[in-house]
């Protein structure tokens, strides 16, 4: 209720009039209004497991970090160890408080200038992530730019992908890049990233340019037949592919350690959170994220109780779905980590009954990235 | 427009009701399948359960959200439809034809209580 009463104050995408011309249906998400689907979420999510689907995901935040020390301290506020990884290459990892938990989780892109880095933040985040990143920068000789509002970004993601950058927008290069590499172009006269990259659990691409490139390039995928796809079947791939959301899996209380992503943690570095983390990975902590299956149709959502078979309460259920692609009723869950090993029975409480489970590996699905 | 038929009863959550031999056949109206999209589970009651009416009897699952199923009256339920186990869809491709349960009535004149199709035509605004 209280988002309906302050959508005149949402931002919208430089493709929200391509969404309304769609008749997709919106949704305030991040502060955007955004598309949540076309068609069918099924529709959209086996067109990118089997095909190519196209997101928009222009509500995402990019922030530059430039100058003599912007190694150091990009080094100094990311989980993730940024020394020696070369230009052109994307990591994945985390900004953390001191205490441990997230502030965001994050991409960031070495560019090919020295000392310049471009770090892509979730749109719900953006201005929280900004703040953060200028308050540590003090004392680092570098500059922090927060460039999100003109910047827009599609992801093509799904098997085609490739062929359809290459053929439909002629970005032969594609071709030569690997999983989490990049490559820098022009589009209408303004710079055009090219990334593949994703949050889908198959192979694509994220194409970062000016807005007006944006959507140029969405009216030449459309014409093209891409399906577009919405949030709703983003976090149903994303999920299947074991991938984090920011806000569900990780959050100010929830630290990569707990979510399992403790192998974007370098620890022979010094980093913000390090301590804790560490205080964490040696077996300091309450609570795992793990996955579990149930064997019956009935959906494990968000805020269910995980359960004992005596009915004690030893966790709760994150995100869940009846997996598209796997046809299966799974979910993550933050539960205790005497609870946490695998094939360990959980029960979970859905409305009036209770539906027995066990823990399975996070990624239900097996992913298919290019090498 | 979402399809309504005549001489059924229909309640503010979207159920409607057809008094069939004495029991009440309750199931979910079109526009509600239309706004669920793609369902893909109907948790049901067990035969021989109590339900009440504006109480909770099961739910409707699509892929991104749960919504329950209010009884429109109450009663023991006599039959469900299980042919909604293994194809749940079958409530979007004809939410009158695919009803859900089945209720002996414990006081019929809760269905006075309920909307005609067209007050529950105004009700959707359409």
């Amino acid at each position: 209720m209280s988002e309906n009463l302050n959508n005149a104050e949402l931002l919208k995408t430089c493709l929200y009039d391509r969404h309304v011309a769609l008749q997709a249906k919106m949704s305030p998400f991040a502060g955007f209004m955004m598309p949540i689907q076309y068609d069918t979420i099924t529709v959209e999510h086996n067109a990118v497991r089997q095909k190519v689907g196209m997101f928009d995901v222009s509500h995402m935040g990019e922030i530059f970090v430039e100058g003599p020390e912007a190694e150091k301290f990009v080094n100094w506020i990311f989980t993730n160890e940024i020394r020696g990884f070369e230009p052109g290459k994307v990591l994945y990892g985390m900004m953390c408080y001191p205490e441990g938990g997230v502030v965001d989780d994050l991409l960031v892109y070495r560019e090919f200038a020295p000392e310049h880095f471009l770090l892509v933040v979730n749109a719900a985040n953006i201005d929280k992530d900004f703040a953060w990143i200028e308050e540590h920068a003090k004392g680092f000789d570098c500059v922090v730019r927060n460039e999100s509002p003109v910047w827009g970004q599609i992801a093509v993601q799904g098997p085609e992908a490739e062929k359809i950058v290459v053929e439909v927008l002629g970005l032969k290069e594609a071709v030569n890049l690997g999983f989490y590499t990049f490559y820098d172009t022009e589009y209408m006269g303004k710079r055009l990233i090219v990334s593949r990259t994703g949050y889908t659990g198959e192979d694509g691409f994220e194409l970062y340019t000016s807005l007006e490139g944006t959507v140029d390039l969405w009216d030449r995928l459309i014409a093209a037949g891409v399906q577009p796809c919405g949030l709703g079947c983003r976090d149903t791939l994303r999920f299947e592919a074991g991938l984090p959301l920011y806000g569900d899996e990780l959050s100010p209380e929830i630290s990569p350690v707990m979510a399992g992503l403790g192998m974007f943690c370098k620890y022979d570095k010094d980093f913000i959170g390090k301590e804790a983390l560490l205080d964490q990975k040696a077996g300091n902590l309450q609570r795992k994220l793990v996955g579990i299956e149930i064997e019956d149709k009935a959906i494990p959502r968000a805020g269910y109780p995980v359960e004992l078979e005596d009915g004690t309460e030893v966790g709760i259920v994150t995100t869940g779905y009846h997996s598209i692609s796997l046809d299966k009723s799974i979910c993550f869950a933050l539960v205790d980590k005497a609870c946490a090993a695998l094939d360990t029975p959980l029960w979970i409480r859905i409305r009036k009954k209770v539906f027995p489970g066990k823990v399975v590996k996070k990624r239900f699905y097996q992913t298919n990235y290019k090498k | 427009m979402s399809k309504i038929i005549e001489g059924l009863k229909y309640s503010e959550s979207h159920e409607w009701v057809k008094v069939e031999d004495g029991l009440a056949v309750i199931g979910v109206t079109d526009f509600a399948q239309k706004e669920m999209g793609d369902i893909t589970y109907v948790d049901m009651p067990d035969v021989d359960d109590e339900v009440s009416a504006g109480e909770e009897f099961g739910a409707l699952e699509s892929v991104k959200a749960a919504s329950d199923l209010i009884s429109p009256v109450s009663g023991k339920v006599v039959e469900v439809n299980e042919a909604l186990d293994d194809t749940p869809e079958l409530v979007n491709e004809d939410a009158f034809e695919n009803w859900i349960i089945k209720v002996e009535m414990s006081d019929a004149s809760e269905l006075d209580a309920l909307m005609d199709a067209a007050a529950y035509k105004e009700h959707i605004g359409e």
